[in-house]
């Protein structure tokens, strides 16, 4: 891939990348497919339920099904809502999660942009999706979902903090900002042993970016009924639940990438079994992580959840910025 | 219905001149938390209540004024549609009431089974409030664990008297079905299935951190507030005082057993998650001594005469149900049917003091307070 992008632009370059993107939007797609399919089953599981058993054998085709009804769903809008806002909405939080895939090094050679900064790239793209829900929230005109919206750019924006920052120590140690040179860095020892005071603060404020439980305040079922999208159906809420579901996907890679070795092996005598395997063993395990605490955990509180993000976490990844740091002063003999 | 409460004021900030509202808003009658179709209507100021009122009588039927009408045995099954979640005990208030104006002698095997089936309904009944409350509380899990236990208790019930949840089992004078072979082991086995799966809804939920933290301090009255609502049950035993109708007024044959009555005194949301879980405790207690001195044979049914007709006067008994004190007042004439027919349920007392919990709450509380008050709204508006 970046052979090709080293190349001077031609209809054939063109032609592949247009390929590519969409292989990797089919990836992604059957990732969502499934992962809805896993999800419901393990929690099923875990819930003494079945969980889909009846579209197609074992179920399999039962998110299909679901997606192929919403698509085909009567495209109904509130007749006070904010016509062109609630239209822009869905794109809004639904374009930046498909934007980060971008620069996700699966492996060594299966990779598209491979940029500098693209730890950076990525927290930033991830930001605007909360202006997606805010949108939501206020064009809906509910008051349930003007409620929902503003507790999920408040959620989402204090936990960008501490999730940002919990990162800092990876990038200290790596000296690099460059995803693939991240995993390259952990040749010897993932991050997640070095790093893990900053991994813990990684994992909870992840879980909080992605409004997931112990953080699905903004869908709080109890209280706001949906929160943000509870006007929207149809394909519209395909789309802001395709993007919940695209953001488990990227934060999952992510935490493969940055802390548990990316691609590379357990150990290297295992190196013959491809990367891309590890990547997805790896990655698999965050997902089934997420669906653990799913079926286990009650809710916070919205006042606990603000507090613990900022008198909690950030302190914590502050702590682990300050360690670090000193640490690496040692190695490079900064203090001798 | 009162226009006032669809009321809110606009007030103009003196230093940035910005307009303010309350916002209004309408929880119910269809909410997934109001356990049913109660309606809040709710004047907020961001997050926080200003003030909340409950609308009620969206399942109102009319039964008091419809026994009018019926002979007492009738008049049972509409009392199965009370407290839906616990049938038995509004069952046996009625039934309990008719005997001491007769003056019926219930047998004793009667007895026994009328407290079997009480004391597992009564677990039931906590049960199904476990898995709700959880469930707004936000976590999914336990609502599915404590509907698979509650299912068994409604499987022995089914066996008992062929119905799951309006049982219409007790009769005046003793209880329709003497309980099938081999029923009386099966609750054993039950009990003791209970028992140690209790341990297990502790170690998943009781000492979760943010369980905890939810409920911690909120929801709070003290004493004499739950004295001037008439708060009973444990609303009431959570502020310290010890009043439990199977201890202080014993019916039925509650004296011979041995249970405590758990109290505590904070009066949050936490302590009555706490009480109600050592209920559920004590009635496994109750049931494993009844289980152990359940008489061998004997009759199910007392002698009453053919046609009810409880002699001209009034009476009132009051029982404990799961949910605090619930009272039956008749005033007959003489004739087979009452001339007035009065139920005291504790569902709609105590949700009378929903209103002053709620003031000046987070809105995130507000599920989480109405849900430790434990409401049926068959009850509530009967």
């Amino acid at each position: 891939m970046s052979d090709l992008l080293q190349q001077t632009p031609s209809w054939g370059t063109a032609l592949w990348f247009a390929l590519a993107a969409v292989a990797l939007l089919l990836v992604v797609l059957g990732f969502v497919t499934y992962a809805i399919y896993f999800e419901r089953k393990v929690i099923g599981w875990m819930q003494l339920r079945i969980g889909p058993n009846r579209v197609g054998p074992l179920g399999l085709l039962q998110t299909v099904a679901d997606v192929a009804k919403l698509l085909l769903k009567e495209d109904t809008r509130p007749q006070h809502a904010d016509k062109a806002l609630f239209t822009l909405a869905p794109i809004l939080a639904y374009a930046p999660a498909f934007g980060v895939l971008a620069v996700m090094p699966f492996t060594d050679s299966i990779r598209f942009a491979d940029l500098g900064i693209g730890l950076l790239y990525y927290i930033a793209l991830s930001g605007i999706t909360v202006l997606g829900v805010i949108t939501a929230g206020w064009a809906s005109n509910n008051k349930y979902s003007l409620i929902g919206g503003l507790r999920s750019a408040a959620q989402m924006i204090s936990y960008e903090v501490p999730l940002v920052m919990s990162v800092v120590g990876v990038v200290l140690m790596t000296g690099s900002m460059n995803l693939r040179d991240i995993v390259l860095a952990q040749q010897d020892v993932w991050n997640i042993v070095p790093q893990f005071l900053g991994f813990a603060v990684f994992i909870v404020a992840a879980q909080a970016e992605l409004n997931r439980t112990p953080f699905d305040l903004p869908e709080a079922e109890s209280e706001l009924v949906a929160g943000y999208h509870v006007e929207y159906s149809g394909f519209r809420f395909a789309m802001f639940m395709l993007a919940e579901y695209v953001y488990m996907f990227g934060m999952g890679a992510l935490v493969t990438i940055l802390f548990l070795g990316g691609w590379l092996p357990i150990h290297p005598s295992l190196s013959f079994i491809p990367g891309i395997v590890w990547f997805v063993l790896k990655f698999s395990l965050y997902v089934f992580f997420q669906f653990w605490v799913r079926a286990t955990f009650p809710r916070l509180r919205v006042d606990q959840l603000m507090s613990f993000a900022w008198k909690v976490l950030l302190p914590l990844a502050l702590l682990n910025i300050l360690l670090t740091a000193v640490v690496i002063s040692f190695q490079n003999g900064m203090f001798s | 219905m009162n226009r006032d409460i669809l009321l809110t004021n606009a007030t103009t900030s003196p230093e940035s001149g910005i307009r303010t509202e309350e916002m209004l808003l309408n929880v119910g009658p269809q909410h997934p938390s109001t356990h049913g179709v109660l309606r809040l209507v709710v004047k907020i100021d961001g997050e926080t209540i200003k003030e909340a009122t409950p609308v009620m009588g969206y399942l109102h039927r009319g039964t008091e004024k419809l026994a009018e009408n019926l002979t007492y045995t009738q008049i049972i099954p509409y009392t199965d549609r009370m407290d839906y979640v616990s049938a038995m005990t509004n069952n046996y208030v009625l039934c309990h009431a008719v005997e001491t104006m007769m003056g019926v002698e219930v047998p004793e095997r009667a007895q026994f089974l009328r407290l079997i089936a009480m004391e597992l309904n009564r677990v039931a009944s906590h049960l199904v409030w476990w898995g709700t409350y959880l469930l707004d509380i936000g976590a999914m899990g336990p609502f599915l664990y404590a509907f698979r236990d509650r299912e068994s208790i409604l499987d022995l019930f089914n066996e008992l008297c062929g119905a799951r949840m309006t049982f219409n089992y007790m009769r005046i004078g003793g209880v329709k079905w003497d309980a099938p072979p081999g029923w009386i082991d099966k609750v054993k086995e039950f009990v003791q299935y209970m028992k140690k799966e209790l341990n297990n809804y502790h170690k998943l939920v009781t000492g979760n951190e943010i369980f905890i933290n939810r409920l911690r301090g909120i929801g709070k009255f003290d004493q004499k507030t739950a004295l001037d609502y008439s708060l009973s049950g444990v609303m009431l035993r959570s502020t310290g005082v010890k009043w439990d109708l199977r201890k202080d007024e014993p019916y039925c044959i509650y004296d011979r057993f041995e249970f405590d009555v758990p109290t505590a005194t904070e009066g949050d949301c936490l302590a009555r998650y706490h009480l109600r879980m050592a209920e559920i405790e004590q009635s496994l207690r109750i049931l494993e001594q009844a289980l152990d001195q359940f008489p061998s044979e004997g009759e199910v049914m007392g002698k009453v005469p053919r046609v009810i007709r409880p002699p001209a006067g009034e009476a009132y008994v009051r029982i404990e149900s799961p949910r605090g004190e619930i009272g039956c007042y008749i005033a007959s004439t003489g004739k087979d049917k009452p001339w007035r027919l009065k139920f005291r349920r504790p569902s709609f007392h105590n949700l009378q003091i929903l209103p002053k919990l709620l003031e000046g709450e987070n809105i995130a509380n507000m599920v989480a307070v109405l849900g430790s008050i434990d409401i049926v709204l068959g009850e509530v508006d009967c």
